[in-house]
């Protein structure tokens, strides 16, 4: 009786939500994975080819140089977004009159997708700063910073912290605001400076939302694709591909399916373990409340 | 002291002032500029526009089907997020409910795959689908964002049901409800608060998304995002019209926040904490 109650109930419930789940994520990740062991060409496949998808994506050169590219991109802008994002934090949450309107504003590149931000600093690098420079004879700008590898890592690396440090500033508030009063006034009390409070009780009992943005800013990092494709296309020289994009023109520019699903599962599997490892190094660092 | 203390806030202040000022600045140089004539912007992107021009604006709404793909874009994304919320508030219900090993599974399977990047699955994907893609792409799209959006928002559903007490559905059994009434005239309306966090959650994610639709769209059923991009890589060069098109592009959404600003904020918040 117990269990056709449950089977009734599963058919009205779960039967629909989890069959949509399983035909769009389950099955094509599963048939990815399946076809970096074959010849397949986008269409079919004949024969199982073993590892030799993998071992073609990492004999690749430029696929290494995508992979360097897009560590230091994951880096530098984990730092930066955080770093920022906290100041923020600290900054909308200091009692200030118009905090409301900083916090607003703060948050607004978040609202809008990376293409069109993307776009909008192509303008800004290309044409707005370089005939500006120009007016002023600045000569570090003169020529616009997509037309190098390393002023163009920059471009890409400001507008992403700039898009995503509002977002992340968000959790920092809520982490902040979630520290009892009583606390801070003991903290006042025993003559603790800002400084001293900061470091010494506000960081530690809201390590949770550096938890939450380092793990959402580094899986960002690894799938930028959007900001990427609209601010340098990967250029100049295909210098500037972050992974994803790599990916992208790998199959579907290249026609290269084989190497290019492989290296899309190395992708899964970095974002994965590093991950992972991030999740649980920061969660033993965590409070007990 | 009470001074010093001041003077520093005074100091916070104008740095915040500055900073939210440079963080929007981008926007107002899109503005500035999409009054402005080709020639005037080359000039001087700063200067003030001498002869105001309503003409960039009718020339990029009309260039990048301004209109169409708004409607276009309005239609996949409140289709999507209406469904994510149906389908994912009863799988939530269902997996908080049956309290056996099978739930604890799926919700571990649904936590987890939010870790898997679209680009692992993006390459078969477009070969399963295509025969789909080709009958009609726009219900194509919404059932992938169905799909994709499944995991998160069963997960934000899932913590909150936890929290109402199993009795209220064991009164409304006793009573004589059935499973279909139970939770669509009991447990549903008090989720108001989650499924405002799924909502904004996933309407920024979908109205902003270029990947997919990128992949799936063709030329006539284009969104916004995907209309302004093409339109920039076409028209790049007539500046006054490339800014009109950008502005226009970010004018929905910025105007819908301004306007929802506090849900957004504790929408946002609450979604991203748990």
């Amino acid at each position: 009786m117990h269990s056709s109650r449950n089977l009734k109930k599963f058919f009205l419930f779960a039967a629909l939500p989890l069959s949509i789940f399983l035909v769009v994520l389950v099955i094509p990740f599963g048939q990815g994975l399946f076809q970096t062991f074959t010849n397949w060409d986008g269409f079919s496949w004949t024969k199982l080819v073993a590892f030799d998808n993998y071992v073609a994506s990492f004999q690749d050169p430029t696929f290494w140089a995508t992979l360097q590219f897009t560590a230091a991109f994951v880096i530098v802008t984990l730092v930066l977004t955080n770093v920022i994002a906290f100041g923020l934090a600290l900054l909308v949450t200091a009692k200030l009159k118009s905090a409301n309107i900083f916090r607003t504003f703060f948050f607004i590149p978040n609202l809008i997708g990376g293409v069109v931000l993307g776009v909008i600093w192509q303008f800004i690098f290309n044409t707005a700063l370089v005939s500006i420079a120009n007016n002023f004879h600045w000569t570090f700008m003169q020529e616009s910073w997509l037309n190098q590898t390393t002023s163009a890592f920059w471009a890409l690396v400001i507008v992403t912290v700039w898009q995503s440090s509002g977002y992340m500033m968000i959790i920092y508030i809520t982490g902040l605001v979630s520290i009892e009063n009583e606390v801070l006034e003991a903290a006042v009390i025993d003559g603790a400076s800002p400084l001293r409070t900061l470091l010494s009780i506000k960081i530690p009992l809201m390590i949770q939302a550096f938890t939450i943005s380092t793990f959402l800013t580094l899986r960002s990092g690894f799938m930028a694709y959007d900001v990427n494709v609209a601010l340098t296309g990967g250029g100049p020289f295909r210098t500037t591909e972050l992974i994803s994009l790599h990916i992208f023109n790998d199959a579907f520019k290249f026609g290269h399916f084989g190497t290019g699903q492989a290296k899309a599962v190395i992708m899964f599997l970095l974002v994965a373990i590093i991950a992972t490892v991030q999740v649980s190094l920061s969660k033993r660092m965590e409070v007990q409340r | 002291m009470k001074q010093r203390r001041n003077l520093a806030k005074r100091i916070i202040w104008i740095v915040g002032a500055f900073l939210s000022i440079s963080y929007v600045a981008p926007f107002f140089l899109v503005l500035l500029n999409s009054f402005k004539s080709k020639f005037e912007i080359i000039a001087n992107p700063l200067a003030w526009p001498q002869v105001f021009t309503w003409d960039n604006f009718n020339q990029a709404i009309e260039k990048m089907n301004y209109y169409t793909s708004l409607v276009h874009s309005i239609i996949v994304t409140v289709f999507s997020v209406t469904a994510l919320i149906l389908i994912s508030s009863m799988l939530a219900y269902f997996l908080s409910r049956t309290k056996n090993k099978l739930s604890k599974v799926i919700l571990l399977v649904l936590v987890a795959s939010m870790i898997v990047p679209f680009q692992a699955l993006m390459i078969p994907f477009m070969a399963l689908f295509a025969p789909l893609v080709h009958v009609n792409n726009i219900a194509a799209l919404i059932f992938f964002y169905m799909g994709f959006g499944v995991a998160l928002s069963t997960f934000l559903y899932h913590g909150f049901i936890s929290n109402i007490p199993m009795e209220l559905d064991e009164a409304a059994a006793m009573d004589g409800a059935s499973d279909f009434t139970i939770f669509w005239r009991i447990i549903f309306p008090m989720l108001k608060p989650v499924t405002a966090t799924v909502a904004i959650v996933n309407a920024l994610w979908i109205w902003n998304d270029f990947l997919l639709p990128r992949l799936v769209l063709t030329a006539d059923t284009q969104t916004l995002p995907l209309s302004t991009y093409l339109f920039f890589g076409q028209y790049s060069a007539e500046y006054g019209q490339a800014m009109a098109g950008l502005f226009l592009a970010v004018l929905p959404i910025i105007a819908f926040y301004l306007v929802l600003q506090r849900q957004f904020i504790s929408g946002i918040s609450s979604g991203a904490v748990k």
